[in-house]
């Protein structure tokens, strides 16, 4: 088997004295898209952690760029997460007290990797941030707050990104741009992408899907 | 971007509730902090006024009150002694040194202190400028009162009667010439008038001759200005047969010889303090104090209040832990999202633990700081008033109990923010993004 880029193998999770989420295995070859649908309640945002790390599952193995994830101690995963994979959360969620490009600086920090302010303007500027660089989060918009989320999953370039339901709450025409914009930053670092969604608008746009 | 910086922005977003709880802690700190800095000045500062004084013999009365007043310069001394009686102790062998006080005026609230230049020695005091006083009214002063009173070599002035500023009478018939400056000692010789003893008894015998009713106008003025009764003890020296409340005044009538305050005495050797107090006490009219046994009873008359005082401060302290402890605790409600967040961005449990951790030292630091700060504006602001009424001035700004609470407030703010950090260590990632 080819462990380059992401492979799940048979993943099992259950949280304390509840049902057991038995999940299909995922294959993402570098630099592809995938995406995971199905409706709400299904443990697809709970999948998207297992891979992300946040969670650890019951049993099963999660490969991500021939690293082992349910191998990793604690310390590990949490560097493991911040140097490889990117997160964009369904709700924009922001550190309030710290400005647009330091939200997107400190991703930059925790990982011990050198912020470099030309390139942070940069990915802010692609993202049609310009100028928004010194305004707090509760300053943007919603839009706004969701392409900074994307800056944020995107500047510390990594193998894997993760996106949770990324378009719920958006129109069609705003729908379409997210997910251009998604497909084009992951280009851009050269990363894969992987979308959770109950959103079917989405199922014309890749063809790597899995039914949850 | 590094922890500290991230921990400084957010202390700046949430400035009102950092600054009072740096508030409450400056206070507990600024209490202690002021009671530490006074005692501690005032400790040293007394046991530099001692002066390796042994024994101070005066009259009758309170032992504190001649103490302070001998050694000090503080209170109204307790009367006068026969100058010769006194004379006579120092031939006794055990006693080393032994130096005559004669006091009874003052200028601008310096007092005027006719004694002999072994006085000097006592403080070893060295001449700034000029010379030593030879002749009557020659006159050597301290530095602070060169600096305060504006006094100049060569410059006269008149003595007041008695020890506060307003409180007697003018001495205009009389005045002093500067003969000499000495350098500032850090002791109360820095706040004194030295003169012989001549021109004290010269000054009062003259008086003597002054009218009676002269002499009652003017202790009665010293009532008036609110002083006690040891307001008339100074007058003493006048001779003048006053009725005056203690014994010893009517052992010496107008005829008697010539007296003095008080006299400082030195051992030769330790044995002296066995014998000679009891010996003085028992045997003459005058009464013998050990200034190491009196001050060691007025710390212990003071060691309630500032033991009470000490009390508050811990207390408030304690209060200001707690304030810490439950606002950091709070804050963790509201912050569960960001600190989620800075897990899922590759932030490890250490960063949380050490950024909860690092608000609470922030606080007792600042705390500490602002305390620090304060208690010496408060000490500074006493000393203003204690130097011209009590000759005490703080000489120390830092000690080591400084030292001492930096490393216990950095304790407090270790140990008020240790649960809030270990609860911010153990917030369920997943569970708080998903919610």
């Amino acid at each position: 088997m080819d462990n380059k880029g992401l492979v799940t193998n048979r993943l099992t999770f259950s949280y304390e004295d509840s049902r057991l989420f038995t999940f299909p295995d995922i294959t993402c070859d570098p630099g592809g898209h995938c995406i995971l649908m199905g409706p709400s309640g299904c443990g697809k945002t709970t999948l998207l952690h297992l891979i992300a790390g946040l969670l650890k599952p019951r049993s099963g193995d999660i490969i991500i760029d021939e690293t082992n994830l349910t191998g990793l101690s604690g310390g590990q995963t949490d560097a493991f997460r911040g140097r490889h994979i990117g997160i964009v959360f369904q709700k924009p969620l922001f550190i309030p007290w710290l400005t647009a490009y330091e939200n997107v600086q400190i991703a930059c920090y925790l990982n011990n990797k050198e912020a470099i302010r030309p390139e942070i303007l940069g990915l802010l500027a692609s993202l049609q941030l310009e100028g928004k660089d010194t305004s707090k989060p509760a300053q943007l918009s919603q839009g706004e707050l969701q392409r900074l989320s994307i800056a944020r999953a995107m500047v510390n370039k990594p193998a894997l990104i993760l996106a949770d339901e990324p378009t719920s709450s958006l129109d069609d025409v705003n729908c379409e741009k997210a997910i251009g914009i998604l497909k084009e930053q992951a280009a851009a670092v050269g990363g894969m992408l992987l979308i959770v969604t109950h959103d079917k608008r989405l199922l014309d746009h890749f063809s790597n899907i899995l039914f949850l | 971007m590094n922890i500290v910086q991230l921990n400084n922005k957010h202390i700046k977003a949430k400035f009102l509730s950092f600054f009072f709880n740096v508030l409450l802690f400056a206070g507990g700190i600024t209490v202690i902090s002021f009671i530490f800095l006074v005692s501690s000045n005032l400790e040293k500062q007394m046991n530099k006024n001692a002066a390796g004084v042994d024994l101070v013999v005066g009259a009758k009365g309170s032992p504190l009150q001649l103490v302070l007043s001998g050694l000090y310069h503080v209170d109204n001394p307790t009367g006068n002694i026969d100058y010769s009686e006194a004379l006579k102790l120092t031939e006794n062998p055990l006693i080393k040194r032994a130096v005559p006080l004669a006091l009874g005026d003052n200028f601008k609230g310096f007092r005027i202190i006719g004694t002999e230049h072994s006085y000097v020695d006592l403080y070893k005091g060295n001449l700034q400028e000029g010379d030593l006083w030879k002749g009557n009214f020659e006159a050597t002063i301290g530095q602070k009162v060169a600096e305060k009173a504006g006094l100049k070599i060569g410059d006269t002035f008149a003595g007041v009667h008695g020890f506060i500023e307003q409180g007697g009478h003018a001495h205009n018939d009389h005045t002093y010439r500067v003969t000499g400056i000495f350098e500032p000692t850090g002791t109360v010789l820095d706040q004194l008038i030295l003169t012989n003893i001549e021109s004290v008894w010269e000054i009062h015998a003259h008086h003597h001759h002054g009218d009676e009713h002269d002499d009652d106008s003017h202790s009665h003025d010293g009532e008036e200005a609110g002083h006690d009764h040891h307001e008339y003890e100074a007058e003493a020296l006048e001779h003048d047969g006053h009725e005056h409340e203690h014994e010893h005044d009517e052992a010496h009538g107008p005829g008697g010889g010539k007296e003095i305050t008080l006299m400082l005495l030195q051992y030769t050797n330790p044995m002296g303090a066995m014998t000679l107090p009891r010996l003085i006490n028992s045997s003459t009219n005058m009464q013998a104090a050990a200034p190491a046994m009196e001050i060691n009873r007025l710390y212990a008359l003071m060691g309630v209040g500032v033991e009470s005082l000490n009390v508050i401060a811990a207390f408030i302290i304690i209060i200001s832990a707690f304030s810490i402890f439950i606002s950091l605790i709070n804050s963790l409600k509201e912050r569960k999202y960001e600190l989620a967040l800075i897990r899922a961005m590759g932030g490890s449990r250490g960063k949380l633990f050490s950024l909860i951790l690092l608000e609470g030292l922030s606080i007792a630091v600042a705390g500490y700081v602002l305390g620090f700060l304060l208690s010496r504006t408060a000490v500074w602001m006493l000393s203003r008033y204690t130097e011209s009424n009590y000759h005490y001035a703080p000489r120390e700004w830092v000690t080591a109990n400084d030292a001492y609470l930096l490393v216990v407030s950095l304790g407090i703010g270790l140990l008020s923010a240790l649960i809030p950090a270990l609860k911010a260590m153990q917030t369920p990632i997943s569970k708080t993004l998903s919610e």
